[in-house]
């Protein structure tokens, strides 16, 4: 089988490659076995990937891990069929499907991606038959769709994993019981369940774009296959809504600032402080003509609000002469929209530009009361910066410390120390102004 | 320089139940290891064993009987390395930081030679 000597460490394993490959292989094996198999499609599909895990160790990854991937699913596949009784008359079709699959895996050939595409589009409208709850679909989307792991999952959706579980066990449960097709929705119902899918997906994007843990700053390619999803609905006359274009142009303008959001060291670097030179320009056109289709309906939805104001700082030469008073009024409708402790948080940074630092920090005061808040670092850290600029650094570096002991991934934990140390560095300077007097400017 | 096979023990459920980008990010951890080892020349090769027990010979009143399997068995082999190295002092110290030894022990063995 795979692996012969030669093979030894010769493949590479590009990021995000297992969680990609996840998607694909269930979504294709779901439309060669039918949707009432989704669990079995799953279950195929993660014991290929465990077969990689227990083999590349000693033998390298193989030349084509993708392929290897498909053949290793293909024969489990295989297995299966051979167990299942509900298979027998289909028995010869599947079997002929997983043949084709595996010999396109094999052979080399680019898998087309349109059809690609299409598949993970029907996977996700799947996701959301009528019945299941709104967090069910979206974690089933975020399981079967973009890979995520239960507790993941479970971060995104501000849940714990056994309740992960229990949904995820639930929504398989009723879709074997159901006669569903792999096969988009009726034009008419689209709309409820596309809402679901654009919540998966603002989920998927939102841990690319700020990691919950690991060591990076962005994982790009798990933001980039959200980008490419969303790109996708948009690109399908059934699901190109203005709540489509909306979530797509806000992605792209928050991608459109990863080049200058990462330091040349990779360190995080805030709005504030980029060099909007780095800001990519191509992805800003296409973010903003994803934001014009987006406001040709009467809906305004979260994802408008969110891209005006990410469209507002697109159009600001730099940070100071942002126009923070449009952005605050935005961050007010959204409050409407959404009345969550983290847009009061937002808010109150546009807020600081626009009656003060003083101001913002008073109203920043009552969320410290917020349950949800209460280990989110975010809070603290957006005290620590406002006093920083009201010139007390030793407030602001209480406020850091107290960041500082909330969960966060190391990236920002390297972030919050080195604005630590600058709240050090400026008390010291004040000392050392005593003995010595500053210099002409 | 000494020839060592290197034995990775493991529980059983050691793997079990991770997200795919877990596992993605412990096949690269390996990754890393193994290519270190290679490019220094300590690294001769490296197989995965078939799951379950394998067989055990055993000979009883005159007959070879195959024995077990031992279902009580929690601890399973994964795969073996070979490596060689100058003495079990250098040995351990490039199995030191395998990652491995965040899922289960090590065993390492010097091949007899000499005989």
């Amino acid at each position: 089988m795979t692996g012969t000597g030669s093979d030894g460490g010769v493949g590479e394993l590009v990021e995000n490659l297992f969680r990609r490959q996840y998607g694909r292989m269930v979504a294709r094996l779901v439309r060669i076995l039918g949707p009432r198999h989704l669990s079995l499609a799953e279950e195929v599909v993660q014991e290929a990937l465990m077969a990689a895990l227990q083999n590349w160790p000693f033998r390298g990854v193989p030349r084509r891990p993708e392929a290897w991937l498909v053949q290793v699913a293909r024969n489990r596949a295989l297995d299966a069929l051979r167990r299942h009784q509900s298979f027998r008359r289909k028995q010869e079709e599947v079997r002929h499907q997983l043949e084709e699959f595996a010999a396109l895996a094999t052979d080399g050939f680019e898998e087309v991606e349109e059809r690609v595409a299409d598949e993970q589009l029907r996977m996700m409208f799947l996701c959301c038959q009528p019945g299941l709850s709104p967090a069910s679909s979206v974690a089933l989307i975020l399981k079967t769709v973009c890979g995520f792991g239960v507790s993941e999952i479970a971060r995104a959706l501000l849940s714990r994993p056994e309740a992960v579980a229990q949904r995820l066990v639930r929504a398989k449960r009723s879709l074997r019981t159901r006669e569903v097709r792999f096969e988009m929705p009726a034009p008419g119902e689209i709309e409820p369940r596309l809402e679901l899918v654009l919540a998966a997906l603002y989920s998927m994007f939102t841990e690319g774009y700020w990691p919950q843990e690991g060591d990076r700053v962005i994982r790009g390619d798990v933001l980039r296959e959200a980008v490419r999803l969303t790109s996708a609905l948009a690109a399908s006359q059934a699901t190109a809504r203005p709540s489509t274009h909306a979530l797509l142009a806000l992605m792209l303008f928050l991608s459109a600032r990863i080049p200058a959001r990462l330091e040349p060291s990779g360190e995080l670097q805030l709005l504030a402080d980029q060099d909007r030179r780095l800001w990519d320009r191509h992805t800003l056109l296409r973010a903003f003509a994803h934001f014009e289709k987006s406001i040709s309906g009467g809906r305004q939805t979260s994802y408008h609000l969110q891209a005006a104001i990410a469209a507002l700082h697109a159009s600001a030469a730099d940070y100071a002469s942002t126009d923070w008073e449009s952005i605050l009024r935005l961050y007010d409708q959204l409050l409407e929209a959404q009345p969550s402790p983290i847009v009061r948080l937002n808010r109150c940074v546009a807020l600081s530009f626009v009656e003060g630092p003083d101001r913002a920090l008073a109203c920043l005061k009552p969320l410290e009361a917020e349950p949800s808040l209460r280990r989110y670092h975010l809070l603290p850290a957006a005290q620590g910066a406002l006093c920083l600029e009201l010139g007390d650094a030793g407030r602001a570096a209480r406020y850091y410390r107290e960041a500082l002991e909330r969960p966060c991934s190391r990236a920002e934990r390297r972030f919050l120390r080195s604005r630590l140390r600058e709240c050090e560095a400026v008390r010291k300077d004040r000392k050392n102004r005593v003995v010595s007097p500053p210099g002409p400017a | 320089m000494a020839g060592y096979v290197v034995l990775l023990h493991e529980p059983a459920d050691a793997f079990t139940g991770l997200a795919p980008g877990q596992m993605q990010e412990i096949i690269q951890k390996y990754q890393r290891w193994s290519r270190k080892l290679r490019q220094s020349g300590h690294l001769l090769d490296g197989r995965k064993l078939k799951d379950g027990e394998g067989r055990n010979l055993v000979r009883r009143q005159g007959q070879i009987v195959t024995d077990g399997p031992f279902s009580e068995t929690r601890e399973v082999i994964g795969g073996f390395f070979l490596i060689q190295a100058d003495g079990y002092d250098k040995a351990q110290e490039l199995l030191s930081d395998c990652p491995h030894l965040d899922h289960g022990r090590i065993e390492i063995r010097e091949i007899d030679e000499v005989g």
